[in-house]
Parts: structure tokens; sequence; C-alpha cells
């Protein structure tokens, strides 16, 4: 056995006929997150907030007004991207802890490229700063990809390793060749680069917003991985070689080829989302870009059942806890570790949730497991 | 000037070994848990929560032993929670890990926070020089010039071998990680296993925070850790799961870290950000180019179904 | 059963926090805390105890207890609130570790469109947003550092540190006090304050005795504690005597410099004299009640912005916090004098 991801039923076939069933695996996951939410409320309680505000302002912040839906989407954006790298990493069985870098090397190319020609219009520059990122990214998942192919190193080892170098990367390019000339002289010396050209800026979607045209690009991949994963021989490699590795060795795939490609792929696609967030939301290269993107992507692909539409609501819903976190500290002031603590909670009580569901289906042995990929009668495809 | 050169070089081995410390407690603790089958990524979440307790319980009451007990206890707790999840519940490893290390590092922040409020300095561990040993010329002041924290990780590297390969429980460990399917024919309790040995590593994980709250730094600050507990998960796969491999996984990474802040230090003029790159970028080239490329546990992140695949 | 195993486990693990003590008062309405007293220079030394209530926010990258930037800035705000007569006439909301770019955007715009007089963006990276926003919303004033940029809008305030000046007065000191002739510098990553102060440190050692050595470490994170811990060891006993070093991580230096015990640093940012008080000689302290002092009037008489507010020594923002408790010889407190006279004076131009 390879590493051994455990893929969830997702990948089975079957059509969702336990009517039961489905509503339990939509359900389990909110159940999980009300149980999460209630040890958080007894925390929030000790310190002296009130939790029915507290989590009022989280609701209300993530959806209950224009501008905190279009936050949430903002935030989903780069969780989507990034989400869909691991649903093809994962689903051949290659964990990708290394979306961190992956992100940050897809952010600063694109930031040096759309620099370096910034004489070019827009509707060449800004496809060309997006590629550009994909390849920074790619680059940065083939190297862990290739290493493990060739050389059996483990990808868990590369990928943590490689979040590192890229940190110190970014420092060194937004210190030097890409620092702000504008605060050099100013004598600021700011970890930022220079305001990138107005034409390669994403078009924003509703005025006063930062919701940009990011998520099409990312909708449009979403489909673009499921056609990929589903309706190509390629993808069909990647996910049976994940399913089974020995089997897929007897069928005549090479498969530590096809975990090199899906590395490469998942570091691509977070490369986007590193580009995206630049000329979509930040207009310059920021220290701390990736905003830990790079985790909670990993997080959103599973809570979306390691299936590209079913990342998509996932993406929704954990962009949506991000944001109404952060209104909620506002809110109620309570520290944001409260939040950070009662965030982790939330995932590990989702996870383990999933247990119930899939014993369920282990018992009527079809059906997806998460609610998302339920939700979208996802798992029917042709295995 | 050789007598400098010499001096340069004994500072460096030193530091190597403090920088080592923490990796070395963090990652035998994760080897038991990974040779049993469960991939813990919570380690980083483990360290901060064991980091702040051990400083809380030495700032409250003035003895070191209090906080170590304390970060041991702290590192049980949040091991039996992981094991509720990736053991019992049999949830997705990489992910319960992820939502560990995110809820320890939110806890100890809080707790901080709550119980602290600012910065304040501890009396940790000091240095101590063992008789005899410690009057050997360089060597001397290498090995046996360091706080307690840093002898006792080292013992417990051959500790950690003996019990795994020459112990009936530690055949029973690897039995378990191989082919749990098997080792439960045998009448093994495989659950019980896997319980002990990621609860054994969190043990270990708290202890790691520690040594960096109460022997090396002597202060508790947010995010303390800054990300070392996923070094010591990569570690464990340089290592190749033994104790051996990890002690120079451990010590590469603690020496290459030492010797790029010496040469920092030393001003030779490359940009600082490559310097602090070195220790990441050699963990991979060496690992590349040596043969030692073990197999991992044939479980390693599969929960185990009685009957199941 | 399983369920209530798991609830249990995760039930406890609060109520070890409700058991460990004291219910925090984590709001904002802390109990006004001892202040530095306002600078000599600064001349509206507060706002009048208007009748209409003050509303200031807060958004800063690291956390409230950092002992260093955020700090700095949420201290002088409780100190203004203290000032003009408590909660119920300047009321402070804040939100901290807030790194990521977007989200702190949607604060911005949240905290503006809620009606705040002032919405305080603590940090370089959040320009972007400031400049956006307030074109929004010409009715809220906008303060955002550090930086020189008010984008030209009417409602912008932008304030800086002249990190360099204090720097330059620890440099001297700092060299008229070693005695192997060697100083270390532990710093975080090379830019911003970070760079600036250790410039203007650089320079002060130069102008007592361009031959003492000066190294520098970096380590390449804003936060890293045991790393800086294990920079300033280098240092030690690659033979310095002397430490300063800039970033919330920096107490990691310190606490190595204090178990040599015979090291002496040098703060920036915040008074750290408390974590070391024998061997800390001086901190230079950023004090924001200065501009704050003149703004808040500012937006209370109707002038929302375009002003850019440098703390400097001459205005009584940036200051040297000599540590009581270090015995510094009156040679010594007459040279390091010279210097802020010389810098104040213009006589003396440090270079960031």
């Amino acid at each position: 056995m390879a590493t051994g991801t455990r893929l969830p039923s997702g990948v089975r076939n079957g059509r969702g006929r336990d009517v039961l069933g489905t509503v339990l695996r939509t359900a389990l996951p909110l159940v999980a997150v009300a149980a999460a939410l209630l040890v958080g409320a007894v925390m929030l309680a000790v310190l002296g907030a009130d939790p029915v505000r507290a989590y009022g302002a989280l609701f209300e912040g993530a959806f209950g007004s224009t501008s905190g839906i279009t936050q949430t989407l903002v935030k989903a954006t780069p969780l989507l991207l990034v989400g869909l790298g691991i649903c093809i990493a994962f689903r051949a069985s290659v964990i990708n802890i290394g979306a961190e870098g992956q992100i940050i090397l897809g952010a600063v190319f694109a930031t040096w490229f759309a620099l370096a020609f910034r004489t070019w219009p827009g509707w060449l520059l800004i496809p060309s700063t997006i590629v550009i990122g994909f390849v920074a990214g790619a680059f940065w998942g083939f190297v862990p990809g290739i290493l493990k192919a060739r050389m059996g190193v483990n990808e868990i080892l590369t990928t943590v390793m490689m979040n590192a170098i890229a940190l110190q990367f970014m420092n060194y390019m937004i210190r030097g060749p890409l620092i702000d000339p504008a605060g050099v002289t100013a004598g600021q010396y700011l970890a930022q680069s220079e305001k990138l050209p107005e034409q390669v800026w994403l078009a924003r979607l509703i005025p006063q917003t930062l919701l940009h045209a990011g998520i099409f690009v990312a909708l449009a991949l979403a489909i673009v991985t499921y056609v990929f994963l589903w309706r190509t021989t390629i993808g069909y490699r990647i996910r049976a070689v994940g399913l089974n590795p020995d089997a897929s060795r007897y069928a005549g795939i090479r498969v530590p080829r096809y975990q090199a490609l899906s590395l490469t792929l998942a570091g691509g696609l977070a490369g986007v989302a590193g580009a995206i967030e630049v000329i979509g939301v930040q207009h310059r290269l920021l220290d701390g870009v990736t905003s830990g993107y790079g985790f909670s992507g990993i997080v959103t692909a599973l809570f979306g059942g390691l299936h590209p539409l079913g990342t998509i609501p996932a993406s929704f819903i954990f962009g949506g806890l991000l944001v109404g976190a952060d209104k909620m500290q506002r809110e109620v002031q309570v520290p944001s570790s409260l939040i950070q603590a009662i965030l982790g909670l939330i995932v590990l009580f989702v996870v383990a949730s999933q247990y119930w569901a899939r014993r369920r289906s282990n018992r009527t042995n079809d059906a997806p497991t998460t609610p998302a990929a339920a939700a979208l009668g996802a798992g029917d495809g042709q295995a | 000037m050789n007598e400098a050169v010499l001096a340069t070089v004994v500072a460096v081995l030193a530091a190597s070994l403090r920088l080592a410390t923490p990796y070395l407690y963090a990652s035998l603790g994760e080897m038991f848990a990974q040779r049993s089958g469960v991939l813990n990524l919570g380690v980083d979440g483990i360290m901060l929560v064991g980091a702040f307790v051990a400083f809380y319980g030495t700032l409250t009451t003035g003895s070191v032993w209090v906080g170590v007990a304390g970060a041991m206890v702290a590192g049980l707790a949040m091991g039996l929670l992981m094991s509720v999840v990736s053991v019992t519940l049999k949830a997705e490893q990489g992910i319960s890990g992820i939502g560990l290390s995110l809820f320890g590092l939110g806890l100890s922040s809080l707790l901080f926070k709550v119980l602290v409020g600012t910065v304040k300095t501890v009396d940790g561990f000091r240095p101590i020089r063992l008789p005899l040993l410690g009057d050997i010329p360089y060597l001397g002041e290498i090995f046996f010039t360091q706080s307690p924290p840093v002898y006792v990780a080292f013992l417990l590297v051959p500790i950690s071998w003996y019990v795994l390969e020459r112990t009936p429980w530690g055949l029973t460990v690897r039995a378990v990680g191989q082919n749990p399917a098997a080792a439960d024919t045998l009448g093994v309790n495989v659950t019980l296993t896997r319980y002990v040995c990621v609860c054994l590593g969190a043990v270990f994980a708290g202890l790691a925070g520690a040594s960096l709250s109460i022997a090396s730094v002597n202060l508790f600050q947010e995010n303390l850790t800054a990300g070392a507990g996923y070094i010591a998960v990569a570690l464990v796969y340089f290592g190749g799961w033994r104790p051996v491999g990890i002690l120079m996984g451990a010590l590469l990474f603690g020496t290459v870290t030492a010797i790029q802040l010496r040469m920092q230090v030393l001003g030779i003029a490359i940009p600082s950000d490559f310097a602090v790159m070195l220790p990441y970028v050699l963990t991979i080239v060496v690992l590349t180019f040596s043969a030692n490329r073990a197999r991992q546990p044939a479980a390693l992140n599969q929960p185990f179904e009685r009957g199941g695949a | 059963m399983k369920i209530r195993k798991l609830l249990l486990v995760a039930a406890a693990l609060p109520i070890i926090v409700a058991a460990c003590g004291t219910p925090a008062a984590s709001a904002p309405s802390v109990a006004p805390q001892s202040a530095s007293p306002a600078a000599a220079t600064a001349s509206q030394s507060a706002a009048p105890p208007a009748a209409k209530l003050f509303r200031v926010a807060l958004l800063m990258p690291s956390s409230t207890t950092d002992l260093a930037f955020s700090q700095s800035m949420y201290q002088a705000l409780v100190a203004m609130q203290g000032k003009a007569g408590g909660q119920a006439n300047f009321e402070i909301k804040f939100t901290e570790n807030m790194f990521s770019v977007p989200d702190a955007q949607a604060a911005i715009r949240d905290y503006a469109s809620q009606g705040f007089d002032l919405v305080v963006a603590h940090g370089s990276q959040y320009g972007a947003g400031v400049e956006e926003i307030a074109k929004d919303f010409p009715k809220v004033s906008f303060a955002w550092g550090t930086d020189v940029n008010t984008f030209g809008l009417p409602n912008v305030f932008a304030y800086t540190a002249a990190a360099e000046q204090g720097g330059y007065v620890n440099g001297v000191l700092a060299a008229t006090l070693t005695k192997s002739r060697t100083i270390g510098v532990t710093g975080p990553v090379e830019v911003g304050d970070a760079k600036t102060y250790i410039a203007g440190f650089s320079q002060g050692v130069a102008a007592v005795d361009p031959a003492i050595k000066i190294s520098k470490t970096w380590t390449g994170s804003f936060s890293d504690v045991a790393a800086m811990t294990e920079a300033a060891k280098a240092h030690i006993t690659a033979g310095a005597d002397v430490l300063t070093g800039s970033s919330q991580s920096v107490v990691g230096s310190i606490g190595a410099a204090k178990e040599a015990g015979n090291v002496l640093w040098f703060g920036t940012q915040a008074d750290q004299a408390s974590l070391a008080p024998k061997l800390v000689v001086a901190s230079q302290v950023y004090d924001w009640t200065v501009i704050l002092g003149d703004m808040i009037p500012k937006i209370q008489s109707g002038t929302l912005g375009g002003e850019t507010y440098t703390l400097q020594l001459s205005n009584g923002g940036l200051k040297i916090a000599f540590n009581p408790g270090y015995a510094l010889s009156a040679e010594a407190k007459a040279v390091a004098d010279k210097a802020i006279a010389d810098i104040t004076s213009g006589a003396v131009k440090v270079t960031p």
C-alpha cells in the first residue's frame, strides 16, 4: 500500500436510494457543528460573553447581509481552488500539506509577471498572470511529486519543508527584488510589492464589496476538475491509483507517475488561488497572502467529500464560518484565540461525525458520506 | 585563531543539541503513534498546550517539575481527544490532526490571554554540568553541559528503540501498524494499542512543548512553536520510523539551524532568508540522496474495522 | 455510548478553562492602566470630556498583549479613553490577530458602516483597504500606519514612527557600554521598522566608534521565539555583550541575555524592562497618544483627515525609557541625552 489515505465512500458507485441515510448524512455534519458550537458556548459563557449574541453575530456576519455573503464568497474562492487540488491529490492517495507554499509560489510569480509585463492589455495580462500562477504552484507540487515517484521520498516531509522554504522565498522577494519602490523612497521599507497595474485587477462584481470575478474562475475549474476526474482516462487512473494501488499496478497503471501528476495539478490549483488573491483582492503582494487557506482548504475538501462539486458548497459553508468568526470577534469582543479553538472543535466534530454516516452506508452499502456530495447526487459517476 | 575556530564549533554543536531537543521528543512520540498505524498531524497543537501548561505550572508554583507534570497531563488529555476521534470514530487522520492543531493553538493562546495576559518569564531548567563527563575538554561542553530536558530527550532514543524492537509490547505495536487484522485474530486489542500509542505520543509532544517553554525560552507566547510540530511529523518520515533515524533527522535539522545562525553572526554574505531556508532544503536533499528509505507501516492512516477491508 | 465519551472529553476542556481561574476581562473596557504620562510637547492633552460619545475601532495584526507594535496602539487608546472620562465618553472596539488582508478589509468596512467616528487600521498591509473604503464613508475618519500616504483623501490620517531615531540613541549607548566591542542584533525579517530601527542603531554605534563589530541575524519570522533565543545565544557565544532586536519574538533574545547574566539589552516598540530588570538598559517606546491627542480633537471639530504624523523624539512620540533598575553611569546617560538632543535639534540626521 502506498500512503493509505482512506477515501470516503463517495468514490463508490451507487445512487442514494436510502432516503433515511441521505437525511442522516446531510444532517450529521450540521449536528456535529451544533455540538461543537455548544462546547464553544460553554467557553464563551465562562469568558463572560453571551453565547446567543455571539452566535447570532457569527451567522449574521457570514450570511445575514450582502456584505456578509459577498465576503463569504471572497473567502470561498481560494478555499474552493485549494480544495479542488486537495481532491485530486487525496483521490490519488497523496497527502498534500504543501498548499500554503504552493499558494505563495503562485502569488509571488503572478505578482512578478503582472509587474514585469505591465504594458500588456488586461485581456491578455489577466489570463497569462493566472497561468503563471498555475505554473509556479504546479512546480512547487511537481518537486515533491517527482521526489516521491522517483526517489520514494514521502510527500508529507517534502511538502511541510517546502512550505517553510516558500515562505522564506517570499520574504526575500518582497524585501528585495519586488519591494515597493515608493516604500523605499519614503524610508518605510514595508514588506509589500508595488501596486499592480489596474488592468490586471479582476472586475468587482458588486460595488463596495471585495467580491471579484475570481469566483467564476474557481467555479469553472471545479467543473473542469470534475470532468477531468470522472470523464477522462487520466482522471480515472488517478482515482484508481487512490482506490487500490496494487490492482492499478497489475492493470498496468504506473502508480508513481499518476501520484506525481496529481500533486502537480494540486499545486497548480493552489497556485491559481495565490494568483487570484493577488489580482482579485490585494492588488499587490503582501506578507501573509495565504491567510492559512492551505490548511483550511484541506478541511474544505474533506467537508465536500473530496468531490469537486461537493467542495463548492463546502467552501461556501467553511468560508462563512471564517467570516462569521471575525464578525463574532468584533461584536462580542472575545479573543480571536477562542474563535480559533471553536473552529478546531468544529473540524474535529465534523470529521468524527462521519463515523455514523459510514456505519450506515456500510450497512446499506451505497452512497457517499458527506452531505454536500450527497445533496448533489455526486458519487454516481462511472468509476 | 585555531582556538577561536574550535570554540565556534563547540558552540554550534552545543546549540544543535538544544535545537534538536523539542523535535526529538515530538518525533519519537509521533513515531509510536505512526508505528501503530495512526497519523497524528496534531502534534503542533499538543505541543502548544503542553508548552502553556508547563509554563503556567512553573509560573504559579515556582517548580519546573509541576510544569513538566502538567505538560504530560495536558498532552495526555489532547492524546485522548485525538484517539477518540481518530481511533474509535475512525475519522480521516489527516484532517482530524489539522483540527486538533487548530484547537490546540486556540486553546493555548486563550488560556495564556485569560490566565497570564502579558509576556512573563519563568525560572526554567538551567544547564547542569555533569560531574567528570562535563570536564572532558570540548566534548564536555558540547554534550554534558546541557539542561536536564536535553539529556532526557537523548536518553529516550535508546529507550524507545528498546521498547519498540525488543519488548513484547513493541512487537504488538508493530503488528498493529503492519497488519491490524492479523493482530486482531491473534487476540491483540488493536484499539487499545492505538490509544496507548497515540497518548504516549501526545505525552511526548507535551514534553516537547515544555522543553521549549521552560527549558529553552523560559516564557510563553501565542504560537510559541511556530510550526515546529509539523517539522516533527516530517522528521518521523525522515527517520524511517526508527529512533536512530529520527535522532539523525533531529540532529541534522538542529545542526544546520545552528550553523545558519552562526553564518549570519559571522556576517557571511548570503541573504538571511536563504540562510533560514537551509535546514529545510538540506533535510529534503539528504533524504533524497541517502539510501535510508524505509517502508512506512502498512496500515498507517487506516482505521481498523474488524472484518472490514 | 461512544458519543457520550466524545462529548465528555470535549466538555472537559472548557471546564479546565473554567477551573483554572478568574473569568477574564476580555472586554475592551479594561481598567485604565497607568499609561505613560502624556508627552510634554503634546499640546492638546486630551479630548475634552465631550457630551457626545466618541467611538473608535482598532484593527491590529498581532494581539493586544504582544509587548510590541499592537499593544502600543491599544494601550494608547486605552489611555485616551481614561483621559476622556472612561467608557461612557469613549468607546473602544478592537479586532486582533488580523493578519489576513481580505478579513481586515471586511472588518474595516463593517466598522465604518457601524458609524464609528474613527477606524484605526494599525498595520501597513491594511492600506489598500483603507484607500478603497474611505471613499465610501466620507463621514468616518480613518487612521492607518505605519505609512505616510493619505491617498489625497480628506478623511484619512496616516502615521508612522521614525524608529531609526531611537535606534540611534540606543546604538550610541550600546557602543558606550560594550566592553567586548561586539554587539549582536536579532531581527525578524529585514523590513519595516525592524529594518529602520536597526539601521539607526548601526549608525549610532558607528558614530561612537566605527571599529565596534555589529553582527546581525534575521530569523525569517516575526513570531519564532525559539529561533530568537538561539540567535541571541549564537551572538553571546561569539563574544557579544550587548544585544538588541525588534518584533514581538525578541522576548526570546531577552531570555537568552538573562540566562547569560551579564549581557545588556536594548529594547524597542515597548518598554521591555519588566522582562529582565537588571539587564535592560533602555527601550525606545512608541507613544501614540501624542498623535491621537492631536487627531481626535480635530475629528471632533470636523477635520477628518489629510494629515500625516510621524512619531519622533522631537514631538515626544518616541521616548527613550531608561530602566531605573539598571545603574546607568552619569557619563553614559549624558552621552544618550546628548544624542537625543542632537536628533531633536536636527544636528544629527539619522537615515532609515
